[in-house]
């Protein structure tokens, strides 16, 4: 078999239910109230941005526009800063689908870091424009926070498809 | 669909190609963004869309509610009799102006009737809890935990035990968000209490208000007390909005005069929705009237 990526292991198909099982899930830590706390992560686009990369056939733009408009209400933000800025994610996760999946998750979240700051950016230009307040330097944080979090994210992600094909009770996973 | 990168030859057809697709996705997008903020009119969509939101933003806002009510939880016992001890000493105070109060109301509507002034409309409040601050990082906002079906309507005005600290902006059937009025979109109508000098306060950022339009050599003091005006129609007139910290004169035309809120605006959690019944509306048509009408409203 021809190898494809420095994945070591064959995985299964990506169930389609845990997908978007994961993505409202992400959905949901986004809408914890945190106030204006730092450096908290906007754990939507982490998830889509990692299955983007994953499955770009899956997830891709009108997935990212859709989240996007549901951010957007539940956060009370403009309607349509929130799908904008996920669009323009999920074609650039797309768009790194094919090269990034060859380094290891460490340097996987290096490719993605100039991805998730420029959601923040996108953000914060739309806002401006419309006349809104500078949020401040802090509001950027999140993003490197969300990088990090890209490598135990990674395991998490794909454990159900870490798992072998056949059952066997003395193996751990 | 095909991927980024790869062009799809044309035998197969697998829709629009990804550039396109990013094009009309992006073009959507800054349709939705300018139809809402040039022209609000994605309110009805929005409310929708909030209202099957709502269980997943409860669930989410628990582990907040958690962290909170551990605090208060483990406050400690001196703590709590020391604030009991202050709140009887500002009860026995309020109950003695509440008696004047209601002697000084009952004079007043005897000596309205007799100047032949209208009545002063009754105000309907309600009572709420500040729930979390908005998550957009770009505004100051909070969200309450009553909405429509408890009586609150957009444009009431939010108080606390000192003044005023921002206007209902949206309201959801069991939630409402607030405007706080250091946010940089929020306006208020003031005047002076010391002169009755009218004029517009606008939130300034970093937890200040600035009052502005007014010439260099208007009247206003550092320290003077700025209430709600109540021209607007939607503020109750006599409320207490802010304090002038200080005043600049130096500039050509107007004076930059900023102040700093009387209310708790970004800590209170325990607030009052006040709004006005609604003004009845002068008979329709014109004719003698609706000049009686505007005549009598006018004083």
């Amino acid at each position: 078999m021809q190898p494809t990526n420095r994945s070591q292991r064959i995985l299964q198909p990506v169930k389609l239910w845990y997908l978007y099982l994961s993505l409202l899930i992400a959905f949901a830590l986004t809408l914890i109230p945190t106030g204006h706390l730092p450096g908290v992560p906007d754990w939507l686009a982490l998830v889509l941005a990692f299955w983007s990369v994953r499955e770009p056939l899956r997830v891709s733009l009108g997935t990212g526009f859709v989240f996007g408009l549901l951010v957007d209400v539940g956060h009370g933000a403009a309607l349509g800063q929130h799908a904008l800025a996920y669009v323009l994610l999920t074609y650039g996760a797309n768009a790194l689908s094919r090269r990034v999946l060859w380094f290891s998750p460490l340097e996987q979240a290096l490719h993605i870091l100039p991805l998730l700051l420029l959601v923040h950016v996108v953000m914060v230009v739309v806002r401006m424009l419309s006349g809104a307040d500078f949020p401040g330097w802090w509001y950027f944080t999140g993003s490197f926070t969300a990088a990090l979090l890209w490598v135990p994210m990674h395991f998490v992600l794909l454990f159900p498809q870490f798992r072998p094909v056949e059952r066997d009770d003395n193996r751990p996973i | 669909m095909s991927l980024i990168g790869h062009n799809t030859p044309p035998i197969f057809k697998r829709g629009p190609a990804p550039t396109v697709r990013l094009m009309l996705y992006v073009s959507a997008a800054l349709v939705l963004l300018v139809t809402d903020l040039k022209f609000r009119y994605l309110e009805f969509m929005r409310q929708t869309v909030a209202v099957v939101l709502y269980p997943v933003e409860r669930a989410a806002a628990t582990p907040a509610d958690l962290v909170l009510n551990a605090a208060t939880y483990f406050a400690t016992l001196a703590k709590v009799q020391q604030e009991n001890a202050l709140l009887r000493r500002q009860q026995l105070r309020m109950s003695e102006q509440l008696m004047r109060h209601e002697q000084l109301a009952r004079e007043n509507s005897r000596l309205r009737t007799l100047l032949g002034m209208r009545e002063e409309l009754p105000a309907r409040s309600v009572a709420a809890d500040v729930l979390y601050a908005a998550h957009d990082p770009f505004s100051r906002k909070v969200i309450l935990d009553r909405g429509s079906t408890h009586g609150i309507a957009k444009g009431d005005a939010v108080v606390d035990e000192r003044g005023v600290i921002g206007q209902v902006t949206r309201v959801h059937p069991i939630q409402a968000e607030v405007t706080l009025l250091t946010d940089k979109e929020q306006a208020i109508p003031i005047a002076v209490q010391r002169n009755g000098l009218r004029g517009v306060v606008f939130g300034a950022g970093a937890g200040q208000l600035e009052l502005r339009y007014l010439p260099a050599t208007a009247d206003v003091e550092p320290g003077d007390t700025l209430v709600t005006s109540g021209l607007d129609g939607l503020y109750l007139p006599g409320l207490p909005v802010a304090k002038v910290l200080r005043v600049d004169r130096d500039t050509q035309a107007f004076a930059r005069i900023f102040c700093l809120p009387v209310g708790g605006v970004e800590q209170s959690t325990q607030v009052l929705v006040m709004g006005r019944l609604n003004l009845p509306l002068p008979p329709m048509g014109g004719g003698e009237d609706a000049v009686v009408a505007k005549a009598g409203g006018g004083s």
